[in-house]
């Protein structure tokens, strides 16, 4: 009885330490990433940085035309993307709940969630890239685009399963037709996910960097010419982090924080929402 | 031989005429079977109660009275349901129309995340386009009506979610008096809610009959016995027997009504 009892303890303390052990060790990687990206990120960081053009080697300057890109970017493949995605899902969630096509739709959207974002570039390459003959911005959105879709599909359809259907057929036995019924009554019960979802889906474009390489490609310059190559903070720190010079290797590191910052707090805006949204 | 209380005699119920006759209709989930040609008329500004033990098919037989069972595919009704006449299961039917002539109210109180006047607001602005002051007067003569005016009055603008259980339910029942149906469908009201509100809901059942017709699908036969004018029984899809309420309850013809309403099962 008490061998049972006392093995049982000891078993226990063994696998518990294992799993303190193992998460302690994802986490000493993950303080030791985000420590070394403060430590060298803070140092280069100055007004200048947001003011100034990317410099020429070994000048002076900032990164105000990759954080313009990356805005214009991200804002324009927000604004393709989102409703795009959002219509999409809420065909998955609400008119074609049951149809066999929701199910191929379903798993093809999770391939697409999960493909390496390389393919996304090269796909776009083939079709804007090379047929308008040179890189622009707007191929580098519309590559943005196609990695939000997914996301956004996927957020807007699992919000909209969660909404009871009880509320759905009260809606309808007061005599609502079903568009009524999905944007008065769906999309409130769904609304606080739903945003959540675009803003993770913002948060993983904002530091993508390979479909902006076939895509976007840079610019030294300052330009919001959607029709000609665009820099983005992901394409200048791949960029600068890899060159041989000191001052760009700082800027990189600086990038990197602010990306970094951006991300956090989208994450932390979004976390607060979705609970505001399961509150209620 | 039992103990419940009936109401109503025979000779209390208003003679009215039909409002909806239900003739052979049957019904399918995919391929099973739940309804087997069921016969029943139901009677305007009457309580007409459907009892059965789990699974008898009362509550599927309610959801084709406003076909809200065509919101799911593989479910279909065969025969007839005249709604004063007209048959409502011909697919030509407006079914959002039919809807708001055929209100539900539904087993746990599903208040829609907004205030409480937008709730009561909602059905109505589907079909009627009233001004401001005009859909004041509805709200408040719906609230009214489903007893909750006095506890809501100074809370409108408020979001109905922070309303209690049984508060949300006569909200819903004011959601659906407002809407202007002429029937109402009650699938077991009050089987979330407390004694007190269940009370309260049986007596706005009462009140509610003056001007609407009310089929009430319930599990508890003494909630029948008090509200309901006319009784029909339902037993694994079948109608056993359907009357007034007091000869449902004290004397009954089929023995399988009898066992049911003294307990021996269901």
């Amino acid at each position: 009885m008490m061998s049972l009892y006392s093995r049982r303890v000891v078993r226990n303390k063994v696998w518990l330490s294992l799993s303190v052990g193992a998460a302690g060790f994802g986490l000493l990687w993950l303080v030791l990433i985000l420590s070394t990206l403060v430590w060298n990120g803070i140092a280069g960081l100055s007004l200048s940085v947001f003011t100034e053009m990317t410099p020429p080697p070994g000048s002076a300057g900032g990164l105000l035309n990759p954080i313009v890109g990356s805005l214009i970017m991200t804002l324009i493949a927000v604004a393709i993307g989102t409703p795009i995605g959002m219509l999409a899902g809420t065909y998955m969630a609400e008119y074609g709940r049951y149809d066999r096509i929701t199910y191929a739709i379903r798993i093809i959207n999770d391939i697409l969630l999960s493909a390496p974002s390389i393919i996304v570039g090269l796909f776009i390459y083939e079709i804007l890239v090379v047929t308008m003959g040179h890189f622009s911005g707007f191929a580098g959105a519309v590559s943005l685009a196609v990695i939000v879709i997914p996301v956004v599909v996927r957020t807007t359809e699992d919000m909209l399963l969660l909404v009871p259907n009880q509320m759905r057929e009260a809606a309808s036995a007061l005599g609502a037709p079903q568009w009524f019924v999905i944007s008065r009554v769906a999309y409130r019960g769904a609304q606080a996910g739903m945003v959540t979802g675009v803003l993770l889906a913002v948060a993983r474009i904002s530091g993508e960097t390979a479909p902006l390489l076939f895509t976007a490609l840079n610019n030294q310059f300052w330009g919001v010419n959607l029709n000609a190559p665009m820099p983005s903070l992901p394409v200048v720190i791949f960029q600068f982090a890899l060159s041989p010079y000191e001052d760009w290797q700082r800027l990189a590191w600086t990038g990197a924080l602010i990306i970094t910052v951006a991300v956090l707090s989208l994450s932390i805006l979004a976390r607060v929402l979705l609970s505001k949204g399961v509150e209620r | 031989m039992n103990s419940i209380a009936v109401r109503a005699t025979a000779d209390d119920i208003p003679i009215t005429r039909e409002k909806l006759s239900i003739r052979g209709l049957s019904f399918f989930y995919g391929d099973s079977k739940a309804l087997h040609g069921i016969n029943l008329k139901l009677h305007e500004r009457q309580v007409s109660a459907l009892i059965g033990p789990s699974g008898c098919g009362k509550s599927t037989l309610l959801r084709i009275l406003n076909r809200i069972y065509a919101l799911y595919p593989n479910q279909r009704a065969e025969g007839e349901v005249l709604l004063d006449g007209e048959n409502i299961l011909r697919p030509d039917q407006d079914v959002n129309f039919l809807r708001a002539k055929v209100g539900m109210v539904f087993q746990k109180p599903t208040p829609f995340p907004m205030s409480i006047y937008e709730n009561i607001a909602f059905g109505v602005r589907l079909y009627e386009n009233l001004s401001r002051a005009e859909m004041d007067d509805r709200v408040e003569h719906a609230l009214t009506k489903a007893a909750l005016w006095e506890e809501a009055k100074d809370r409108l603008g408020t979001s109905a979610l922070g309303l209690s259980g049984g508060q949300q339910q006569r909200l819903c029942i004011a959601r659906t008096i407002a809407v202007k149906p002429e029937v109402i469908l009650l699938d077991e009201p009050t089987s979330a809610l407390d004694p007190i509100s269940t009370a309260k809901v049986e007596d706005l059942i009462d009140e509610l009959k003056r001007d609407f017709t009310i089929v009430i699908v319930t599990h508890n036969m003494q909630q029948a016995a008090r509200v309901a004018d006319r009784t029909a029984f339902l037993y694994l899809g079948n109608l056993i027997e359907e009357g007034p309420t007091s000869m449902m309850f004290n004397n009954p013809k089929d023995r399988r009504t009898l066992d049911y309403i003294t307990g021996r099962f269901g």
